[in-house]
């Protein structure tokens, strides 16, 4: 068996099997627009409270400022995130990590891996957290963070975050320059597709979109038709007068947190966004997920015990 | 004696903090440990990105036993009163003594502290040190409270002495002392155990793990420039990134790799804060093309190709970095010698707000556009040069590259202004007119760039100003007290004179602050501003001149003055005044001015009277007062010009000299006589010395 793998998807499914042989629920990605894994309530919401949580998942995210039309060698608007959560953080995390470097083809005699100081904040989650990006020969290949907050709430436990740009990394254990040269499936395949088979037109498109076409009015509605969901939600009664039974809906309120957030970056790809209206915006998204944060502690997933009757 | 080790070994610790923790450790844990007693001969602290020790050499077994003799209560006194001593003195009542004394007889308390041994001192000091460690940033993880900088992983804790080593026992939240250690992370993985701290560094040597972060750095430095040297280069010298990548590895080599020539070309800042911010690169110039060429990296470990797969993913990095600038640069260039130039960036800057009550930057562009213009004649520059240069000056602000690098604002608006074919003057201004950005910062002098300087600031205080952002106390957010001390010293050290008041009306009226004429149209009305801004000038200035050694009172006996909003003469005042107090002639001439003052407010008070008609030398009836005549006459004819060429030194000199005259008159004469006329011809004699004197500044500030 070749240690090499020969496909970005093979990448993926090496990290996979890593993190499942390493006691990780394998989950699929979530099925809305973030801009990034940790916007997935795996692990947003899941990194709250006190139960034990251990879960790894590929997440589609979408940057439409970073859109390049799919000419950048790098830069891509919509790309893949390999996220970890583990709650607690085991003793020997960054061992497992390392592990799982040398699961898809790093050869650790030969490279040089790093701890380099990176301290992570997510202003839109009122998150935040102490670790580093790890570097492989000066190349950044992954976020390593321990949260120590999350929608304003301190973490207790800790929960250890591992998130891979599969992208940037894979094209290295590759050898390959361009994203979109990169081999998806194996070369040999009857039919291979290269990342740009699949990728160019869509990137090209929503380029185009989110710089010149996208409506503005319309996102600004959207986001504020979110915003505006969102605490609907949360001011529900935690009893559901249907059932008679208690259910708060963390998770729905939640949703509305990540459609607003989505908004607001469409609207700031589109540059009608200026520097002070920014942190107004970031402040409105994050007082959403706050709310949710509150709400998902209140549930039983979030370490809810119970009325004491 | 004995010796102690001790290695508190982590998950990776930022580079910036490893210094200053080492210190740390240091002293938190000789300090408590001499608190406690317990003394030592020499220690010394280091660091590597996993780990913090310390070494302590010479130090007691134990600490010493002491004995406090305390002096309690009288023997007769209550029993509530020998009870509280004995509470306070954590004492039984047989351990009081009683003692005759000529006092009577009193009770004494010998209090004995045993000593302690030191492994139990340490083991309280350690944990306590690593409970409390002064980390600027700390956390949590897994399930636990212990706060670290990343997470604890092993305490190694020992003593040694001759005959052995043995564990200072110590549990901190599970955390289990021991004598046990690791190499680096890769090269050397396993345990190693240890017996004493020469031993310790050896054996980490052995296992990959220079511990010093000294010899790292050398280590560094020589490799580097020993590898550029070979190639004909030189490594462009960086004290602090030498210092961080010693941070970054136990193990460090050095690697050279080479640029690809399509960077060659670009602007060798932008290589070097791509490639220093990114990915920690030394840059290595060649000397006889002046441009970088290559670039040092540090990797942390040695391989059996000998850093070849490592120097080549970081040379593809590189280039990938590179890549970006270079499309930036490229497309920045484009536009910049485009038709529509640089103007293409001003127009997008009409999106950018400056601040939500002082519009856009576009706004704050067409602000200073006028202001500089104004400024121009003051400063000596070209009027359409400075209003051009303000308005492509910030015209970078959205240009991909400063997108991409804030931190090269300036710099490359001064590159695109050459690339759109504009003077090196107006192209200067884009850089310069930041400077200076703090108070060792050079101040700009080429006179179109002065003007934008200028009128940068000036806009900024002044629009701050009416929308009543001012600084309180210790907040100063938009660093209004940096900008205006950027004023004084631009307008200071390139002695340039001018009407602050009259500029910054016309700041305050680019703001749309009604001022004067009530028909104007405005947004702020506020009358005061100008004067309340001019108060802030001047006390900035007090800032400055106190730390050039200026006294407060004598800058106040300045400001009292006219023409107090040309700080530059007003700065020149100060300093001829402060000089001339220094003198004796000076400091003298100073206590006869105050008697001369007090005399005359006294025969003033209460009377219509002014003694300001300059007397006449036909009534003096002493020589004295003749010779102060005459002496008066000379000075006045010195002064009066020598102020008019504002040539204050020359005047204060005059003022001074007058001093011995001065001195015998009041030695010699009686102001009050009957005699009336020559009473009043006394006193407007002391007038024209008062006159004189409030020509040059308000003495009557000054203290003593």
């Amino acid at each position: 068996m070749s240690d090499t793998p020969r496909s970005f998807q093979e990448i993926i499914l090496r990290l996979q099997s890593y993190w499942a042989r390493h006691g990780c629920a394998i989950l699929q990605p979530y099925d809305m627009e973030v801009g990034a894994g940790t916007f997935h309530p795996a692990t947003t919401l899941r990194s709250l409270g006190t139960n034990p949580w251990a879960a790894a998942y590929v997440q589609p995210s979408r940057r439409p400022t970073d859109g390049r039309y799919g000419e950048n060698p790098n830069r891509l608007q919509y790309y893949y995130q390999y996220q970890v959560l583990i709650k607690p953080s085991p003793p020997n995390l960054q061992e497992l990590y390392l592990g799982s470097l040398q699961a898809i083809g790093v050869d650790m005699d030969l490279h040089d891996i790093r701890f380099v100081e990176d301290d992570w904040e997510s202003p839109t989650l009122g998150a935040w957290g102490l670790g580093w990006e790890v570097w492989c020969d000066g190349m950044e290949v992954s976020q390593f963070t321990y949260f120590q907050q999350v929608g304003g709430h301190d973490c207790h436990p800790v929960s250890g975050e591992l998130t891979y740009g599969l992208e940037r990394l894979a094209m290295y254990i590759l050898g390959v320059d361009h994203v979109m040269d990169m081999p998806f499936n194996d070369p040999d395949a009857p039919i291979p597709l290269s990342y740009g088979d699949i990728f160019k037109q869509t990137e090209e498109e929503y380029a185009r979109w989110n710089f010149d076409v996208a409506n503005t009015d319309v996102l600004l509605r959207h986001f504020e038709e979110a915003e505006a969901e969102c605490k609907t939600i949360i001011e529900q009664e935690h009893m559901d007068p249907k059932t008679g039974k208690r259910i708060v809906m963390a998770h729905p309120a939640y949703d509305q947190a990540i459609k607003a957030s989505h908004m607001f970056n469409l609207l700031d790809a589109r540059g009608v966004i200026s520097v002070t209206e920014r942190q107004a915006y970031i402040g409105r998204v994050r007082a959403l997920t706050k709310m949710c944060a509150d709400a998902f502690v209140q549930t039983r997933a979030g370490g809810w015990t119970g009325d004491a009757t | 004696m004995a010796d102690l080790l001790i290695e508190l070994f982590s998950e990776e610790i930022p580079a910036r903090m490893q210094a200053r923790a080492a210190d740390d450790l240091k002293k938190l844990l000789t300090d408590g440990m001499v608190e406690a007693g317990l003394t030592y001969a020499s220690a010394a602290a280091f660091a590597t990105p996993r780990r913090l020790c310390l070494t302590v050499e010479g130090l007691l077994d134990a600490s010493p036993r002491t004995v406090e003799e305390r002096k309690g209560p009288k023997a007769d006194a209550p029993e509530k009163a020998i009870e509280g001593f004995l509470r306070g003195a954590g004492l039984t009542r047989d351990d009081l003594e009683k003692r005759d004394t000529p006092k009577g007889a009193i009770l004494f308390a010998k209090i004995v502290k045993e000593g302690r041994p030191a492994a139990e001192i340490i083991a309280d000091v350690l944990e306590h040190t690593i409970r409390t460690f002064p980390w600027p940033k700390s956390m949590r993880w897994g399930n636990g409270t212990l706060k670290w900088v990343r997470p604890l992983h092993t305490i190694l804790c020992i003593l040694s002495r001759e005959d052995g080593a043995e564990v200072v026992p110590l549990d901190v939240d599970g955390i289990v002392s021991g004598n046990t250690t690791y190499g680096h992370r890769f090269l050397a993985p396993d345990a190693i155990t240890v017996n004493n701290f020469d031993d310790y560094a050896a054996k980490l040597k052995r296992a990959f793990v220079v511990l010093d972060s000294a010899e790292r750095r050398d280590a560094i430095w020589h490799d580097a420039t020993n590898m550029a040297f070979a190639s004909g280069m030189e490594v462009v010298e960086d004290a602090g990134l030498l210092a961080e990548v010693a941070g970054l590895v136990e193990w460090p080599v050095v690697l050279m790799g080479r640029i690809g020539d399509d960077f060659l070309d670009l602007p060798p800042e932008v290589l070097q804060t791509s490639m220093k911010e990114h990915q920690k690169f030394f840059s290595v110039r060649n000397p006889k093309t002046g441009r970088i060429e290559r670039f040092v990296t540090v990797a942390n470990r040695t391989t059996a190709d000998d850093g070849a797969t490592i120097l080549a993913g970081n040379e593809k990095v590189l280039s990938a970095r590179l890549a970006d600038a270079k499309f930036f640069w490229d497309n920045d260039l484009r536009i910049a010698r485009s038709d529509v130039g640089m103007a293409a960036w001003v127009e997008n800057l009409k999106n950018v707000t400056f601040h939500n009550k002082l519009g856009t930057q576009a706004e704050l562009i067409d602000r200073m556009a006028v202001l500089a213009r104004a400024l121009a004649p003051m400063v000596g520059a070209d009027a359409d040069d400075a209003e051009q240069a303000a308005k492509i000056a910030k015209a970078d602000l959205s240009s991909e590259m400063v997108y991409e690098f804030p931190e090269l604002q300036g710099l490359m608006g001064r590159y695109y202004a050459l690339a759109a074919g504009m003077s090196e003057e107006v192209a200067a201004a884009a850089e310069e007119h930041y400077a200076p950005l703090g108070p060792s910062d050079d101040v700009p002098t080429a006179p179109v760039s002065v003007a934008v300087a200028l009128a940068e600031k000036i806009d900024k205080l002044t629009g701050f100003w009416a929308i009543d952002e001012k600084p309180t106390g210790s907040k100063d957010p938009f660093a209004l007290r940096r900008a205006a001390l950027g004023v004084i010293r631009t307008l200071v050290e390139n002695d340039i004179s001018t009407d602050l008041s009259a500029v910054a009306l016309k700041g305050f009226g680019a703001h749309r602050v009604k001022l004067a004429d009530p028909s104007e149209e405005a947004d702020f009305t506020n009358l005061d501003l100008p004067i309340n801004l001019l108060d802030f000038f001047h006390d900035r200035l007090k800032v400055y001149l106190k730390d050039q050694g200026i006294r407060h009172d004598i800058i106040d006996a300045c400001i009292a003055m006219e023409g107090n909003d040309d700080l530059t003469l007003l700065v020149k005042r100060a300093r001829a005044l402060s000089d001339t107090l220094k003198t004796d002639d000076g400091e003298n001439l100073l206590q006869a001015f105050k008697r001369a003052n007090n005399i005359l407010s006294q025969a003033e008070a209460g009377t219509n009277l002014e003694y300001s008609h300059g007397g006449d030398v036909k009534f003096a009836e002493t020589d004295e007062e003749r010779a102060l005549f005459a002496a008066l006459d000379q000075a006045d004819s010195v002064i009066a010009p020598a102020m008019k060429a504002q040539d204050f030194s020359t005047a204060m000199s005059a003022l001074a000299s007058l001093r011995p005259t001065l001195d015998a008159f009041f030695e010699a004469v009686q102001i009050n006589t009957d005699n009336d006329v020559v009473r009043r011809n006394r006193l407007n004699l002391l007038g024209r010395i008062r006159t004189l004197c409030a020509s040059i500044a308000d003495l009557t500030k000054i203290d003593g």
